[in-house]
């Protein structure tokens, strides 16, 4: 069982996988931009890779996928466009982790906001764990949050980097905003003096 | 003296609030851009909270994703989703006192095309908008670059990001840029070169005597694709083409507060001796028009080169990617794309929807027809775009040629607004994404510039534009 952390994050988080072993998974393929139309994030876990779903040998389609809380993608998730709709829309679904050898930058910021952790693992260790998937696909990831290791259903456990304030944040549920709003004493003395 | 400083170190020191160890810095953003599809969910979390915009006026909002591109749209009436995202934004903006270029407003546009037309986006700044392509501003010389809608919430209640430092990364064009080529054959090239996360945590400052040739609205399609290689921004030094262009613009610094401007910019350029943490180099002394083969913008090559083969990949996961993208490309490997028929042409988004790019589509068309069965559609940038494109007749030669000239807005390069591209159709696109379906489901993408665009459009196929400039023609 996982329990959940004051920021929502469960600790640990196990979970099978899926695999979509593509290298740059676009947001564009993540929630199509005809789902953008939208002033809320409702729904769209529905439409998670919905055009690639059509396909139903496509990973989403296959039994247990519905359950998986972790996603296991190539090289630079995520690239593309900077819709926040793509976390929603992989949170929406279930996912809480995505393990990948890289993330396209905006989309990494996204996804720590909305409890979503990139997990990023040198192509030694995601061989290893794409192999365990494959002899097994039902075999459980775990993402340790507090220790910043993904564990591999063999037991060997890989560090992930994973930046000191985003890791604050989801471990204590300090949000950012707040941390901002708290700067406001700062924020006023610059709008004094800055052009 | 103090140490060498880059132009992104100048533009980011300058900006930094507050940094505390071990945290991220808060940095101060002086303009905020705003768009219908990614300020909802900002707005709410101000809601949530009971918090107004800090600064309103430093945040300007337009609509351009969604918005019809087709003058008799509006009289037919709009889906009720795209009503109601419309009216979201106009509530918001009208709650918290943010100026809105809404649909019927004379400056109205593509975010990213009158920010620097209006003379809203400025050297030295700090510029975000909910929009990946928001890296175009750095074509003034601002350090520009795209956020998430719970960033756009961030900046609108406390006009501050937290943001790590990105690396910086010189990219220099080394060679003279050939005759019939332009930016975007530039910036395709390099995305080529380097791959589409080629950039990714950096800050890409482009140098070299083939940018400094380079007008500022060329600036701003090179700096605009920078995201294309997953660069958080790119940037251009300020220098006296940034102000020839500046000067006089309706938001633009005048009289004593300009002279003040120029000063403070002219200290902006990278400094003698200051070091990069990484450096690109990009040969475009015999640059060819480019074009996309695949599904990422790195897929691209000269229209007159080979469209490589999955075989000749250096490992299996690039051998995957490329037979995926050239199977739903229906593309053949080991030619080149020229002469491959095509169904639709564009010429329109934040890329190429500029005076200069429209008036280089017109210079190929000018006295020549579309092609039988192919669609064009030209959709201005902006309003002001629009006007300024009329008064000089493009839209003549546009429509003389059987192209469809068009109201003002995203359109095609997004497909959110009903412009879109039937499945397994092929288009020849000034946009900047050619992603699976990215111009409607199952669509198909070849991204190129201006000129090639409007010269595939005459010939109905992928097309190299150099035979029908005219020396020393439109660039």
């Amino acid at each position: 069982m996982s329990a959940e952390n004051p920021s929502g994050y469960p600790v640990p988080l196990r979970s099978r996988a899926v695999r979509v072993l593509l290298d740059n998974i676009d947001t564009d393929q993540i929630t199509p931009a005809r789902f953008l139309k939208s002033t809320d994030k409702a729904g769209l876990g529905e439409v998670l890779f919905c055009d690639w779903r059509k396909d139903p040998a496509f990973a989403l389609n296959q039994p247990g996928a519905r359950d998986a809380r972790i996603l296991v993608a190539g090289d630079n998730f995520g690239c593309g466009s900077s819709r926040e709709h793509a976390p929603w829309a992989l949170v929406g679904w279930g996912f809480r982790a995505i393990v990948a050898t890289s993330f396209a930058d905006i989309f990494r910021n996204n996804a720590h906001k909305n409890g979503l952790l990139p997990v990023i693992v040198p192509p030694a260790v995601h061989a290893r764990v794409v192999a365990a998937l494959e002899a097994d696909p039902a075999a459980e990831l775990e993402v340790d949050l507090p220790a910043r290791e993904l564990v591999l259903p063999s037991g060997e456990r890989a560090a992930f980097p994973l930046d000191d304030f985003v890791h604050h944040c989801l471990l204590t549920g300090l949000d950012e905003l707040g941390y901002l709003l708290a700067h406001d004493p700062q924020i006023t003395a610059f709008e004094a003096k800055h052009p | 003296m103090s140490a060498p400083r880059t132009l992104f170190d100048k533009v980011w020191d300058a900006h930094v609030v507050a940094q505390e160890p071990g945290r991220p810095a808060v940095l101060y953003v002086d303009l905020h851009l705003v768009h219908e599809v990614t300020s909802a969910q900002g707005f709410l979390a101000l809601d949530e909270r009971g918090l107004m915009v800090r600064r309103p006026e430093r945040t300007v909002a337009t609509m351009d994703h969604i918005t019809p591109t087709d003058p008799g749209a509006y009289a037919q009436g709009l889906e009720e989703v795209v009503t109601k995202t419309l009216s979201t934004l106009e509530a918001n903006c009208r709650k918290h006192g943010v100026r809105l270029y809404a649909v019927g407003d004379r400056r109205r546009g593509i975010v990213h095309v009158i920010g620097p037309e209006l003379g809203l986006s400025q050297p030295g700044m700090t510029i975000v908008c909910g929009d990946s392509h928001t890296s175009t501003h750095g074509a003034m010389g601002a350090l520009a670059f795209g956020i998430g809608s719970s960033e756009v919430g961030h900046v609108l209640a406390t006009q501050c990001l937290l943001q790590r430092r990105p690396e910086s990364a010189r990219v220099r064009f080394e060679g003279r840029l050939p005759a019939g080529v332009g930016a975007k054959d530039m910036v395709l090239r390099l995305i080529a070169q380097v791959g589409i996360g080629g950039g990714t945590g950096s800050v890409f400052e482009y140098q070299g005597e083939a940018v400094r040739g380079l007008s500022m609205e060329a600036r701003m399609t090179l700096c605009n694709m920078s995201i294309e290689a997953g660069a958080r921004a790119g940037m251009v030094a300020p220098d006296d083409t940034t102000y020839a262009y500046l000067q006089g613009r309706e938001l633009a610094p005048a009289g004593a507060a300009w002279d003040a401007a120029v000063a403070r910019w002219r200290a902006l350029p990278t400094d003698d001796g200051a070091t990069f943490d990484r450096e690109i180099t990009v040969d475009v002394a015999r640059l060819s028009p480019m074009v996309t083969f695949g599904t990422n913008p790195a897929m691209g090559a000269g229209v007159d080169e080979a469209v490589p083969s999955p075989d000749a990949m250096p490992d299996a996961a690039s051998r995957t990617a490329l037979g995926k993208a050239l199977d739903y490309m229906q593309v053949e490997a080991g030619k080149p794309l020229l002469g491959k028929p095509i169904d639709v042409v564009f010429v329109g988004s934040c890329t190429n929807a500029r005076l200069s790019d429209l008036r280089e589509a017109a210079a190929v068309l000018r006295g020549r027809k579309v092609k039988d069965g192919v669609r064009m559609l030209v959709v201005p940038g902006s309003e002001a775009v629009k006007r300024d494109a009329e008064a000089e007749g493009l839209h003549e030669t546009f429509l003389a040629a059987g192209a469809e000239w068009r109201e003002t807005g995203c359109s095609m390069c997004i497909a959110m607004n009903g412009d879109m591209l039937a499945p397994g159709r092929y288009a020849v696109s000034t946009s900047n994404r050619n992603f699976e379906g990215r111009q409607g489901p199952g669509s198909r993408t070849f991204l190129a510039s201006p000129a090639t665009a409007a010269a595939s459009a005459v010939a109905g196929a992928v097309a190299d534009p150099r035979p029908l400039l005219d020396a020393g023609g439109a660039r």
